[in-house]
């Protein structure tokens, strides 16, 4: 008696933990009911159904202001349409939407790493869609499929972040700090915090950038690296920190990226900041649709209109590179902020980049702890 | 006949009850791992790798360092948060000391707070900028020193928790035949004091060595070059989303709790001694310099603890610290986006259903093995699976989680994006210390209670509720504190889980923390500790009541023994 109440006990719950039963989430069917009741067709474009009411969910690596921002102007202009949002760092957005591959609950990515769009597109999560407008979009900023699987929208850029009172300490004014050799200047010894690009996207398109900057098959890139390791406190794990350290005073130049110094910038913090003349590294921020059995139509209105003027306007105020002709504009910074951005050879980079992450562990990382 | 049937009964409930839990606890922490453990065996485009991914992680140039690292800082938290718990706890439970209540909720303070914001402080007091470095002490805080000091500071809190239980339990007979027999002090100490607590003692060297090893929350704010493991799991998961490595670097830091697991096992098989039932309260005597010694330690530990709360103070009220010191309630008005004030109620929510439904399923397990009349391949595979949770990073958790139960086909996806994911994966990842309060507590115990009860016939379940709880009560309240507290603060496997339409407050601190508005997540943080602090004062009003019943009705000391004895009478 014991032992079949035990085996039925064990039966029950294995098949619970591994058998499949079947049936597709009760969630799905939800959505789909309140999606389909208005099913108001305004793709003139594509034979998707599109719908202006319904209920989507939406991964993003945005700011948490911008999306507050972004979200209420969409609301705007389509009230029926609820949008939840899951805002993380990139890094952990990316990893949650590839554990969640086989089975995603986004509908959609947005404003994410187009590094990141590249590596869920190799696991084909994406679905290929070409939203409304697209043909706007130059060319070098959506992926190269004849149906793009993910469309840009804006660009961040590597950017020095200076703390002016620190800088001055050191007996340096924020105006010696204009390239990337400036950085070796010897006052900055143990003053420069930047992003380590074993973990952060915005700390290997900087890595990048100067290997590509100095040549691609020259050793030049390393040597600078290796100079400039001389003068740096530490590597830290998240893009935007460097730029928070400059902010706080935790050190006195910050490798980091143009808004998380400009935000830091309008929020009271003493920092300049500073794009390298040469040039800076960049990636872009992009949107996808996600692969999945049944595609909740409002799910293009929102493609559509995260890619729309008024979208782009948005995002302008952030970025001054959005992925439209039209550019915004830098305070103290004259020239198209497109002509700051390197000539980005995107494949060199993937192709290069196992070799270029194991390389900069064996010369850096290694090291570093000999010194703390 | 019949009375056989009656034993063979008897034994089933606990059998079966120990299977159900052991079956819940494997479906809830050993499949999640191995829909993500395995994934260390198989390549990218998922075809069987064998042992290549370890052969190229171990063959990656910073590792040994890594490994090298967290030793070196696992092992000097282990010792120093050990240390510095036992102090304390002995302090508030064995000395003459005052103020023992305002002591208890101070050593809690790091559990208020999540770990991230331990790093803030820190910074705000030790960083370039920090108030301390500006009084000219430059600790030179990012890098070893600072993963150590955040660790001592998220250990401590641990260590003195198990050992304010186990130093509770005293038998005061014991030191009374000690000191008719002129035992010195040292003597006393070391004869008596210590063999008892020696459970505690190796437990909590591992319980801190375990969290230290795995803590990634410390090494990433304040760990500069440092790199440990727990970092490297991070950068191969978020950095390059390589699942893979990110896989077979967790199952490394499995390898901490097989051996405390081996440790327990050695340790626990001589830990005869428990308390009887026939135990004397221990009474205090009076002694001047071991008190003066005991003020200074625990309001040194106090002073630290404080200034951490109270540079939070200075940066959530202040506009920008440290170059605009003006006062300001803005920091309060939080960004919609992160959720706001809901987001706080959520994490209220989620943390008081993780309290009752882990205290409940600890304490019952802890009890099943130690002293339930179950077969002894349940307590052994209970004492392994209970383990093995803490030794694994919320991060390993978080994504073993999504594997498993996001899978289309398992029944248990309905729970997906639920708060019930997250009241899981936080029992899981809190559950290990709150076993080994529970099991310290339950050793104690004499083991006539079951005796008796036996040999009366009472039933297990009987005994359970009106002799073993009531008795152990103040661990099950801090068993149930511990797992409030620690949900309220947890980020590490929450932020893979929470979903759209949940978000609670600690995720809300590490964004702000992100987007660098440290005044908002200081300010978020103070409200954190402010639940933390409501909620502990309702547990100290419950803990007053109880001794206060005591007090006023001493024949009720022992309303368990009581209950007992009332039996034995009626029998005979």
């Amino acid at each position: 008696m014991k032992r079949k109440i035990c085996m039925a006990l064990i039966a029950v719950l294995t098949a619970a933990a591994f058998a499949g039963c079947g049936g597709t989430g009760s969630q799905n069917t939800e959505e789909d009911a309140s999606t389909k009741e208005s099913g108001a067709d305004e793709g003139a474009a594509g034979n998707e159904e599109k719908a202006d009411s319904g209920e989507i969910t939406v991964y993003t690596a945005l700011e948490d202001e911008q999306v507050s921002q972004y979200l209420e102007k969409f609301n705007q202009t389509y009230p029926d349409i609820t949008v939840n949002v899951v805002r993380e760092s990139t890094g952990i957005i990316t990893a949650k939407l590839i554990a969640e591959k086989d089975n995603p609950q986004a509908d959609v990515v947005w404003g994410t790493a187009a590094s990141s769009m590249m590596v869920l597109d190799d696991m084909e999560t994406l679905e290929p869609y070409e939203p409304e407008g697209c043909d706007r979009i130059l060319s070098q900023f959506k992926s190269d499929k004849e149906v793009p699987t993910w469309v840009g929208i804006d660009a961040w850029e590597t950017a020095f972040v200076v703390n002016t009172e620190e800088i001055q300490k050191l007996g340096m004014k924020p105006e010696d700090i204009s390239t990337y050799e400036d950085l070796l200047d010897p006052r900055l010894k143990g003053h420069i915090v930047m992003s380590n690009p074993n973990s952060s996207g915005t700390g290997f398109l900087t890595v990048s950038a100067i290997l590509q900057l100095k040549g691609k098959d020259s050793n030049e890139g390393w040597t600078y690296l290796d100079e400039l390791h001389e003068n740096i406190a530490q590597y830290v794990h998240s893009g935007s920190k460097p730029a928070k350290m400059a902010a706080s005073g935790e050190c006195a130049v910050g490798i980091s990226f143009g808004y998380a110094g400009i935000s830091q910038r309008d929020k009271g913090a003493p920092v300049e900041v500073i794009f390298p003349e040469e040039g800076s590294g960049w990636d872009l921020e992009a949107n996808a649709l996600m692969k999945k059995e049944e595609i909740n139509p409002a799910a293009y209105t929102f493609l559509d209109w995260a890619i729309s003027d008024e979208a782009m306007d948005l995002y302008r105020v952030n970025y001054p590179i959005v992925t439209v002709e039209n550019t915004g504009t830098y305070e103290g910074h004259d020239s198209n902020p497109l002509d700051q951005l390197i000539d980005n050879d995107f494949s060199w980079a993937a192709e290069n980049r196992e070799s270029i992450l194991n390389q900069w562990m064996e010369n850096y990382d290694s090291k570093s702890e000999a010194e703390s | 006949m019949k009375k056989i049937s009656v034993q063979k009964l008897h034994g089933n409930p606990a059998d079966i009850l120990m299977l159900c839990m052991t079956l819940a606890f494997v479906v809830v922490l050993l499949c999640p791992l191995a829909a993500l453990f395995s994934k260390a065996f198989l390549t990218a485009s998922g075809e069987f790798a064998g042992l290549e991914n370890y052969i190229r992680y171990f063959s990656t140039p910073a590792l040994s360092v890594s490994i090298q690292n967290t030793m070196v800082v696992s092992c000097g938290s282990a010792v120093l948060g050990t240390l510095l718990g036992f102090l304390y706890a002995y302090g508030l439970t064995r000395t003459g000391i005052k103020g023992k209540t305002f002591f208890r909720y101070v050593a809690m303070i790091p559990l208020f707070l999540p770990t991230v914001v331990h790093g803030l402080s820190l910074v705000y007091l030790f960083g370039k900028q920090g108030i301390i470095t500006g009084l000219g002490w430059d600790i030179g805080l990012y890098g070893k020193t600072g993963i150590l000091l955040s660790e001592v500071i998220y250990t401590f809190p641990q260590s003195f928790l198990m050992f304010s239980i186990a130093l509770n339990y005293a038998d005061g007979r014991l030191y009374e035949a000690a000191d008719s027999m002129g035992c010195s002090s040292l003597k006393k100490f070391t004869h008596i004091t210590l063999p008892s607590v020696r459970y505690t003692l190796i437990n909590s060297l591992f319980v801190c060595f375990t969290l230290a090893f795995t803590d990634f929350g410390a090494p990433k704010v304040l760990g500069g070059n440092y790199n440990v493991l727990a970092t490297d799991i991070y950068k191969q998961v978020a950095g390059q989303f390589n699942m893979n490595m990110g896989a077979v670097v967790g199952t490394l830091l499995l390898i901490p709790a097989v051996i405390s697991f081996g440790v327990d096992r050695v340790t626990s098989g001589k830990d005869k001694e428990g308390i009887s039932s026939k135990a004397q309260t221990l009474k205090i005597k009076k002694g001047r310099v071991r008190d003066g010694f005991f003020y200074l330690i625990c309001i040194a530990i106090t002073l630290c603890l404080l200034s951490l709360v109270g540079v939070l103070f200075v940066g959530a009220f202040t506009k920008y610290y440290p170059y605009d010191m003006s006062f300001t309630l803005e920091n309060f008005r939080f960004n919609p986006s992160t959720g706001g004030i809901q987001s706080y109620l959520n994490s209220i929510e989620m943390s008081f259903l993780t309290a009752v439904l882990g205290t409940l399923f600890t304490f019952l397990y802890a009890y099943f093995i130690e002293r339930g009349k179950c077969r002894g391949i349940f307590k052994n595979t209970g004492k392994i699976l209970s383990s093995l949770p803490l030794a694994l990073p919320g991060m390993v958790i978080g994504l073993g989680f999504i594997f498993f139960f996001n899978q289309k086909n398992n029944p248990l996806h309905v729970i997906y994006g639920t708060v019930m994911i997250l009241v899981l994966a936080n029992m899981v990842h809190f559950y290990s210390v709150p076993f080994v309060t529970a099991s310290s507590a339950l050793k104690k115990l004499d083991k006539e209670y079951e005796n008796v009860a036996d040999s009366l016939k009472i039933p297990g379940w009987k005994t359970f509720c009106k002799v073993v709880v009531p008795l152990s009560l103040s661990a099950v309240l801090e068993i149930f504190m511990y797992y409030f507290m620690n949900s309220m603060v947890t980020v590490s496997a929450v932020v893979f889980l929470y979903s759209a339409r949940f978000k609670v407050a600690s995720i809300a601190i590490t964004h702000m923390e992100e987007a660098g508005d440290i005044a908002q997540a200081a300010a978020m943080s103070l409200l954190i500790l402010l639940i933390n602090v409501v909620a502990r004062g309702i547990y100290e009003i419950c803990r007053r009541q109880r001794s206060r019943e005591r007090r006023t009705c001493p024949q009720k000391e022992k309303a368990g023994i009581h209950f007992l004895k009332g039996r034995v009478q009626s029998t005979m």
